[in-house]
């Protein structure tokens, strides 16, 4: 081969096939373990436990599949920063969506909670001619009620304004 | 001596050699990996802040979501993480028609994975759980639950692109790999081709417990 000498330089990691179908094994198992956790009610944790097996596996795949394990540090680091970054991006941003409420009374407690266009759909349910389900029909006479209850408030609120 | 003069024909004239070409290519992938991080990352962050706003409207309405459908493409992408990387491994040790294959299966996964994604959105279209103001389902209780059909559709939507540019790019290496163009000696495109479809794989083990498997 006339590339011989560059070849013995590459930093080629052949790894064994095993490796690779191990590998994947696990991620098979740990995705299961994920979805049997999900029916566990943990409650809040619930979040946390797949959020910790989401990046057990994110990891596996990084060092692994991408080699991060045996590649140049740099390309670990520069995955790593954009990581960090992002968690920056999200902490710093909900600092202050979390804390709206402090200030503005409306956002704490919003008179009318369903957007403007919930109204329209209600009515073109009741218009409509008994759609799909017995459970959309009940639902939709839920949202109805509700709507209604929060036209009073409305109502009652407004002169005040 | 003679070898220094005359050069291989994957090596561009502007690299002093093979590794230096090799390892240029690979950061430029890692850069761009960087980016797309930090791309999904402003979706990752809208998430994290409707969320944490409306609890109980993501609890209500993700019952919409099939979390069967969401496991097996969640297996799918997986298995098709590790076709890719043993389609790099054959390269490496020149099997190039095992690796062909492997990247045949990578297609082909990536494929299912869009056919299952596909029927999923079709159903959602149908009933009319759609973004934002288009959407008409009132079967979801709660106030709201079209923030998040808005959220599910612009995540996974752009993960969806991904997969099909990957799909894309995967086919055509394909044709190439077909003319014999990669060895043990010269794999860059599939190295880093494979790095991306990875980052792909890895945005949806991260979405799939975010919208299939709350609470």
């Amino acid at each position: 081969m006339t590339d011989s000498h560059s070849q013995s330089e590459h930093k080629d990691h052949i790894l064994p096939v095993k490796l690779y179908l191990s590998v994947g094994a696990v991620l098979f198992f740990l995705t299961i373990v994920t979805v049997a956790a999900s029916r566990i009610d943990l409650g809040q944790f619930n979040l946390i436990v797949a959020m910790v097996i989401a990046i057990v596996k994110a990891s596996i795949v990084g060092l692994f599949f991408m080699h991060l394990l045996w590649d140049r540090r740099f390309y670990m680091s520069a995955m790593l920063m954009s990581v960090l970054f992002l968690g920056v991006f999200i902490i710093i941003t909900m600092s202050d969506t979390m804390r709206r409420g402090d200030i503005y009374e409306e956002v704490r407690h919003p008179i009318v909670k369903d957007a403007a266009m919930y109204k329209d759909i209600d009515k073109s349910k009741n218009d409509a001619h008994g759609v799909d389900s017995h459970d959309d029909a009940q639902a939709a006479e839920g949202n109805e009620a509700e709507s209604d209850a929060e036209k009073d408030s409305q109502e009652h609120d407004t002169p005040t304004h | 001596m003679k070898e220094s003069l005359t050069h291989p024909s994957y090596l561009h004239h502007h690299y002093g050699d093979v590794d230096q070409q090799r390892e240029a290519a690979k950061l430029g992938m890692w850069l761009f990996l960087v980016t797309e991080v930090l791309f999904f990352g402003g979706l990752f962050c809208v998430y994290a802040i409707y969320r944490a706003w409306y609890p109980e409207l993501f609890v209500n309405a993700h019952h919409a979501l099939d979390w069967r459908l969401g496991g097996i493409n969640t297996l799918v992408l997986i298995a098709s993480s590790v076709t890719m990387a043993l389609a790099i491994r054959s390269f490496q040790v020149d099997k190039q028609k095992l690796a062909i294959g492997m990247m045949f299966a990578t297609v082909m996964l990536a494929a299912t994975f869009m056919v299952i994604k596909y029927f999923e959105y079709a159903h959602k279209f149908h009933v009319g759980q759609l973004p934002g103001k288009f959407y008409t389902y009132t079967g979801i209780e709660g106030t709201n639950p079209h923030i998040f059909f808005s959220i599910y559709f612009a995540m996974t939507g752009l993960h969806g692109i991904h997969v099909i540019i990957g799909i894309g790019v995967i086919l055509w290496l394909m044709s190439k790999a077909r003319k014999g163009s990669y060895h043990s000696g010269y794999y860059t495109p599939i190295e880093v081709t494979g790095l991306y479809w990875h980052l792909v794989d890895l945005v949806w083990i991260f979405l799939f417990p975010l919208f299939y498997l709350i609470g």
